[in-house]
This record gives C-alpha cells, structure tokens and sequence, in this order.
C-alpha cells in the first residue's frame, strides 16, 4: 500500500464508517479510484471488496475507470443551458481535442457535464477536478485549456477563475442579522441583555428568558422557545422544528447527533451556498443550540455530536468552514463545557457528499455519512429515533438552523410575528434564469410571486419554477400567489423563464436530472425515470405521438403510489405542471395526434430494399397505416 | 392474544412486529410480492406489494412487505388499481432487462413471469432498454446471467445475512444500477461462493443458475406449472399453528 493510502486512512482512523470520506480524499489524490486501491481499501478497513466497489459505483464524482488529470464537468441545470453551456462544452473539447464523455488517450483531459453545481445566478459554471469554476466564457475557457494543456497543477491555477459572488440582493432578518458568534448561543444559556440589533422589535420582544433560572431549566426553555415560533423546516418538507428537536429529545439513548443537511441538490437553489459563506456562526450556533435541546444541556442526557454534510459541489467552502469551527473551539463555543457550562460538550465536522442529489434525503444522507451508497432507508422508524448509527438523529437544512439561532437570540413570539399565519419568519430565495439581477433574496412569508418578480427585473414573465423540478411551475395568470407554506411552499428555488423560452425543453431537461438522479432502489422510480427521459427524448426527436402523453400521466400515477421516496413522488411533476400549461409547446412537436410506433418498420426495410435494388411503392410499408 | 387489522375487508390478526403481508401471508391471504421473502429482513425495494392503507391519519400507499401491521388499519390489496399498479410494474421489470422467456431455463419457474400471468399481463407495454450486461460461466458450478436480473436483493441479503460471505453487491445508480460479485476479477470463479451458499436458491429469475441440470424438468411439470404464485405463496409462508413449514 502507498504511503499516501495509509497516511489517508491514518487521517481516518481506518473507521469503515468514513469510507465516503476516505474514498473522496482517495479520488482528490489520485484522481481516480483504481482497482487495486479498491481491493487494498477493502482489506484496510475489514470490509468486503465489493462493498467497497458498490459505494464507489453510486457516487457520480468518484471514478474507477481510468486516471484522468483534469476531470471538468459543466454543470447542466436548465439556468446553465440558457446561458449557452452547450456551445460552451463543445468550444472546450475543441480546444482540448477531446471527445466529450471519454478520457483523451493521453489521460490528460475529460469533459462531462453533472447535474446543478448551485451556481446558477452567475453560470455556466463548471467543476474542475472538485473546484467551482462560475461565469464561463469563451475568453475563460481559453483560459483553463492553456492550463490544462499547460498541465498546470489546479490549486496553481490564477484564483480569480474560483473567486465567486454572494449577490445578495434583499436581506432581512436572517441575512441583515447582526449577530456576533456565539450571541445566540449566549442568549439562550444565560440571561443576557436584549440584543441590540433587533431595536424595532425589543418592544415586542418580551425578553423571553426574564425570570428563567439559568441553565437548569434552560434546555427545555429553548425547546418551548422554538415551538412557540412556529418555525418550520427550510428543507422542502416543512416540518414543525419544534416538534422534531422534541421527539429526539425524548428518545431514549446514551448519544445523540445533530445533522445539518447542506446537500442543496435541488436545481436552481444555491441560498445554502450563501449562507454558509456568510452565515457560519450563525448555524453553529443553531446546530450547538440544537444538540443543548436534544441533550437536555448536557445533565444526563448523553453525549451529542454534530455533522454538516456538504455537497461536492461546494468542496471550495470545506476549508473556510473548518476555519470557522477551529476559531468557534478555541472560543469555547464548540468543544467540552461550552461556554463554561460543565457538562455541555458538542462538537461538529464537516463530511463531503460526492455527487448524489438522493442524499439529500435526510435517511439517504445518514446511510452516506455512515459511508455507505446513499439509498433512503424504510421509514418508520424516522431518524429522530433511529438516525446515524441508529441513534436520535436531527436533520435539519442550513436556514433552518441559522433561523433557529435568530429565535434563541431574540424570542419565538418576535419570530412568530414575522410572515404570515402558518409560515413563520422569512425565506430565502435563490433566484436565477431570466431577470436582471440574479441572486438571493430573503422575504418574510407571504410575498407576491409578482412583488418578487419585479423586484428581480424580470420582464416578459412566461413562467417561473418553485422549488426547482420537485416543486411546482406556475405561468403568468398565477403571479399572485404568494410564497408561503399555505400556498405556494418552497425550499428556495425560483427559476424565472421569460416569453422566449420553450418550456418542453425545461421539462425534459428535468427529465435528464430525475433519471440521472434516482438512487435505483424501487422499481417505478429506476425504471419510471428512464422511460421518462426517453418518452421526452422522443417527443423532443419529432417522433412523439398522444400516445406518449397519455404514458407520462400514467408514469406519474405509478411513481406518485410506489416510489419510494420524494424523489421518486416528485419526477414527473415538471412534465405535467408544463404539459398542463404550456401543452402547445409539446403538440406542435407530436409527428402524429394519434399513433406513432416508436420502431420505423418501413425504416428497417432500408436494408432489404437496397439487396433487392427495389425501391417502388410495393416495396414500401408507409403510408397505408397513417390514412 | 393477537391484535388484527383489515385487509380487504375482513380481519387479520398479527402479532406485534409483523408486517402487513408477513401477517397476510401466515392468515392465509396473499398479496403480490417479489422482493420479500420469507426468511430475510424485507426491504421493500420491488414494490410489488404496494397497498393503500386507511387509518384515522388518512389513507396512503405503501409497501406491505414493511409497513408495520396495526390494529385498525384498513387495507385494499384485491383492488383494480392496486392490481393495475402491479402490472405496470411487472412490465417496467420486463422493459428493463433482457427475458427471452423461450429460451430460459428458468422458464415455469420463474417468479416474474408467474406473477406476470397471475396478474394478467399480456404486453410489454413499455419499450424495452435492451441493456448491455454481461454473462459469467467462470463458475465450475454456475453460470451467471444479469440479463435477467430484477435487482431484488435477494440473493445479497442470503449471502450476507445467512452465508455472511457478500459474494453479491449492487454497484451503479439509478437505471445503470447492477449486480456485481466479491472478487478483483469481477468474475463469480474468483469468490467464495459454493453450491451449499442459500443464495444458491433464492434468485426468483433466472440470473444464478446451477450448471448441468437446467430445462431438467418437462414442462407441465416446473413450479408454476400446476400451482399459480398465489397458492405457491401461501404454501411458502411460515404459519403459526405450523412450525414445521418454516421453510420453502
Ligand atoms: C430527493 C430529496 C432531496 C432532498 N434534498 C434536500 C437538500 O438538499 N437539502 C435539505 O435541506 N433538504 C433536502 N431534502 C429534505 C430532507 O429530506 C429533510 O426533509 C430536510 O433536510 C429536513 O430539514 P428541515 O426540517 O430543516 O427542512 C430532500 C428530500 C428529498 C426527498
Ligand atoms: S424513489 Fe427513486 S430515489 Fe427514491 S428510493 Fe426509489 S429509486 Fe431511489
Ligand atoms: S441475481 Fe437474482 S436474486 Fe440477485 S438481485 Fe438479481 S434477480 Fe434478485
Ligand atoms: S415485496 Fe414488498 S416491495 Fe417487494
């Protein structure tokens, strides 16, 4: 075994559990994964060989096939195609003289595309060997190929290539916050003075600590604090934050985890990107405000560790962040006896996903930070009982926790006065494609899709997408509607499409990233997804028929009873949000509106009639069968 | 004492811990299913067994193979559209491998194709993949066709839960998802699997197949010959009043 194999696996503590993390630092050294290394892997860390194999065949940025000095992959979200990524990849294989999809014979270069790196309000973007690479042009792309041909190694490459915008746009609460670290932490376990920032609203802060005794009752205080604002998940699903910190509280346990989902996979979102450039101490602090609810403060509820699981695609943002969490340890803000507490110990670390949406799942996050494929488990029993290494497990996205900090700090009832009824607070929005000014917005509850639209500069409005390709389409006569959990519910996406676009062409390239995306585990959904894409495919050919249609709105019945997990209930949904409200956009594509067989029997004589020298109407099958 | 819900309107008991078709099956009742078997820990990937279940939350569907049995709960199994949902399946199984029914051994005595004539599946319905996999003879005493393999997980959770040798895994994603086998080589030859393994026995298609005695057994006379899935289900599943019948 090479000295760089074991000094890896020494960094990991030959723990089987760390083999995703084992197998990244593993690709990053060598760029690529090589059988033997797999074999000797396997031997290391007491694991079957082809379990070892399996993880590494379900991560799409983990290679086995062949070395490859300079993998660089376009992110292919529909934002990066309007922006002309195509034309892109194909000037890059040109200039490379390479074939796109196929390691050149040189082993230097290889040009692929993967699905939405979160980049989309400055695209095209593309990752080179892992970096984040946004604003492609050509002049930029002459730039990395004299590199690459160059074989300059990348961290020598010019910085300004990597240097990236927050673009944020509208701040309110959670980003204007003015919180310094720790803050919110130290208001919830002592009784601090109110905190300046939010002046308007220390009248109606009622300072919800007044007349608490301290730590001792502390914990339970927070947890009654977080219900009381109502505060609801910012991942997608919408659940009470309150109710879930409850239920793995109570569980019964000696240790206990805190999850944070930073795996923002969902197309055309990247305000997690944002925030965890410019809100780290405020989720530390929410994720240590966290493990105090769920460990009871540290009297006798066990032991409570933390993780953040960050996408591959946002491997530029790990350094920075373990920064954070070194400054927060010597702080004592993370660490034993926190803050001086005796007994609260938490510490939190950072482990990489390698380019899977599926993980995103919050059970499919927990098998991958297990190191395992990253496949949604059965559910009951949840991850509040039975999470990460079936201890109580709290999984909760970015702004959920950088939310949850702001009601430690300033009170649920504060909290709960913001947004409307059922959706507490502010959500931030990613928002990109055709507007003005792409970027991230953050709103109280109960904004105007039309409020949001002018304030972006977007003109001449066809359609906009919520919540990326598993949230829902909404065209013009909808612009009302409002953002919030009792209508329109988000995770932050929102895809702006102007009269220029074709929106059968924004479905199918859903279609591409469902199919690309599905883990494989159920049948309607490995199967389901597939057929999809080609029934797009299809239609897209010109060889579409009613027929076609009428298969899609049964695929959706069938993902939307058997699949196994969102993923699977979610996939059709872009095809029949556009097919319902943009259905001319598919028909004036159809070759027929009543039957086309997908196989060209007249074409298959081709070969025949050419042996037979005959080419005469009786040798053709055609045109009988269309009259 | 035994609690019971409802399937298809008449009572089942169940014992704490058993699922609804593991309960459905040792009552007497069958519901269709692929993945499950008996003797392994179901993980509901086929979804085969897929029920609407009505409880005072709602009703939704669910996979009955895992979903926990409960005491008044309302299940629909024999239903058109769940019967509907099952063909679909079955024929999106179909679709995604190779099956050349004629031509394999396994043939009458092949769960899929049982299931797909019980359930009344007479097309294809969806446009084959017609995926290229591979074929392994290395084996002195088997021969490993992935052509047909219906990614059920049978045969690793017998390698792993009962031989504890994972002579088989899943690699890939999505619909390049496939079977693999514990060696360097990649080829079967090169494991430790032996005719002894369970696994040996469990595939329910014909993907691992016992050399020199295929197509042995004269038609009219294989498995499903007689006998539709159905009843061959019930008389697998192990029932409480008869402990001897453990097994198949
Ligand atoms: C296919 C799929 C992908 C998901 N991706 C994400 C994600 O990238 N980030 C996230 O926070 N939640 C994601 N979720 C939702 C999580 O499962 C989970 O509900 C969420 O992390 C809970 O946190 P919250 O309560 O704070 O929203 C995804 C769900 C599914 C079904
Ligand atoms: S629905 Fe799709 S992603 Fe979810 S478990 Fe099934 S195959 Fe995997
Ligand atoms: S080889 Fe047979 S038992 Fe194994 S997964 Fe494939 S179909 Fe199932
Ligand atoms: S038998 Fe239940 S999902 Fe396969």
């Amino acid at each position: 075994m090479t000295q760089t194999l074991q000094t890896i696996l020494a960094r990991h503590q030959f723990e089987p559990t760390r083999l995703l993390q084992i197998l990244c630092d593993v690709q990053e050294a060598f760029s690529w994964i090589a059988p033997e290394t797999i074999t000797a892997l396997a031997s290391a860390l007491g694991l079957p060989r082809a379990r070892v194999e399996g993880v590494v065949g379900f991560y799409s940025f983990l290679y086995s096939d062949a070395p490859c000095r300079y993998r660089l992959l376009f992110s292919d979200n529909i934002t990066d195609r309007m922006l002309g990524n195509q034309a892109l990849i194909t000037y890059l294989c040109e200039k490379l003289w390479v074939e796109r999809g196929r390691i050149s014979e040189d082993g230097l270069a290889y040009v692929e595309t993967t699905s939405c790196t979160g980049l989309c309000d400055q695209g095209p973007a593309l990752l080179v060997n892992g970096w984040a690479i946004p604003s492609l042009t050509r002049e930029r792309l002459d730039m990395i190929a004299e590199l690459v041909l160059a074989q300059t190694p990348v961290e020598q490459w010019p910085r300004e290539l990597f240097a990236m915008e927050n673009n944020i746009r509208r701040a309110d609460i959670l980003i204007g916050n003015l919180l310094q670290p720790g803050d919110a932490l130290r208001a919830a376990l002592f009784a601090a003075p109110p905190l300046g920032e939010a002046a308007e609203s220390a009248a109606n802060a009622r300072s919800w600590r007044e007349g608490l005794p301290a730590a001792e009752h502390g914990s339970m205080d927070l947890l009654e604090e977080i219900k009381r604002s109502n505060l609801r998940g910012r991942g997608g699903a919408g659940f009470t934050t309150g109710m879930k910190w409850e239920a793995c509280r109570n569980a019964s346990c000696e240790q206990r985890y805190v999850v944070c989902n930073a795996d923002e996979g969902e197309p055309g979102t990247f305000k997690d990107r944002v925030l965890l450039s410019t809100q780290a101490d405020l989720l530390f602090d929410g994720m240590t405000l966290c493990a105090y609810v769920i460990g009871g403060g540290g009297r006798g509820g066990g032991s409570t560790h933390g993780f953040l699981y960050l996408r591959g695609e946002y491997r530029h943002l790990l350094e920075p962040l373990n920064e954070v969490l070194a400054r927060r340890r010597s702080a004592g803000l993370l660490g034993r006896d926190i803050l001086g507490l005796a007994g609260f110990d938490f510490d939190i670390e950072i482990h990489l996903g390698a380019g899977a949406y599926v993980c995103g799942e919050e059970s499919a996050l927990i098998e991958s930070l297990e190191g395992k494929r990253g496949v949604p488990r059965n559910r009951p029993p949840y991850p509040v009982t039975h999470g990460y290494l079936q201890c109580p497990t709290t999984v909760n996205n970015v702004e959920t926790f950088c939310a949850a900090a702001l009601v430690a700090a300033h009170g649920g009832d504060w909290y709960r006065s913001i947004g409307t009824a059922k959706s507490a607070g502010t959500k931030v929005l990613s928002i990109s494609g055709d507007c003005a000014r792409p970027g991230i917005y953050e709103y109280p509850f109960g904004v105007a899709v039309s409020q949001v639209l002018a304030d972006c500069g977007a003109g001449e409005t066809l359609a906009v997408q919520i919540s990326g390709p598993s949230g829902v389409c909404i065209a013009a006569p909808e612009f009302g509607r409002r953002i919030a959990f009792e209508d329109l519910a988000t995770a932050g996406a929102f895809t702006v499409f102007d009269t220029s676009r074709d929106m059968f062409e924004v479905a199918r390239n859903f279609a591409h990233f469902f199919a690309h995306e599905s883990c494989g585990f159920c049948t309607p959904c490995r199967v389901g997804t597939a057929i999809l894409r080609a029934t797009m495919d299809k239609i897209a050919a010109g060889h579409g028929t009613l027929h076609d249609l009428a298969e899609i709105e049964r695929l959706d019945r069938v993902l939307n009873q058997s699949a196994h997990c969102g993923l699977g209930h979610t996939a059709c949904n872009p095809t029949l949000d556009t097919l319902k409200r943009f259905r001319p956009s598919y028909q004036r594509r159809l070759k027929s509106l009543v039957f086309e067989p997908a196989f060209d029997l007249d074409g298959a004589l081709a070969a025949a009639r050419r042996m037979t020298g005959r080419d005469d109407a009786g040798a053709h099958l055609s045109m009988e069968a269309e009259t | 004492m035994s609690d019971t819900f409802v399937l298809d309107g008449e009572d089942v008991p169940f014992v704490p811990g058993q699922s609804v078709l593991q309960a459905a099956l040792s009552a007497g009742r069958y519901i269709p299913h692929l993945c499950y078997h008996p003797e392994f820990k179901p993980h509901g990937s086929c979804k085969v067994c897929t029920v609407k279940a009505n409880s005072g939350l709602g009703s939704r569907y669910a996979s009955s193979c895992t979903l926990p049995a409960q005491a008044g709960l309302e299940v629909e199994s024999a239903t058109e559209e769940m019967n509907e949902l099952r063909r679909t399946l079955v024929q999106m199984l179909f679709a995604e491998g190779n099956h050349f029914c004629p031509s394999c051994e396994k043939s009458g005595s092949c769960a899929l194709q049982a299931l797909g004539a019980d359930l009344g599946v007479m097309t294809a319905g969806f446009r084959h993949f017609y995926p290229d996999r591979p074929l392994d003879a290395s084996h002195p005493d088997f021969l490993l066709d992935s052509n047909r393999c219906i990614l059920c997980q049978l045969c690793m959770r017998a390698s792993s839960e009962v031989d504890h040798k994972h002579v088989f895994v899943l690699s890939g994603r999505g619909i390049t998802k496939h079977l693999i086998v514990n060696s360097a080589s990649g080829r079967l030859a090169d494991t430790d699997f032996a005719l002894t393994d369970k696994a040996a026995e469990v595939c329910p298609v014909g993907v691992i197949l016992k050399k020199r005695v295929g197509f042995a057994v004269p038609i009219g006379q294989r498995r499903f010959d007689q006998r539709p899935i159905s009843a061959q289900a019930l008389d697998d599943a192990p029932r409480p009043s008869d402990t001897s019948r453990g097994t198949a």
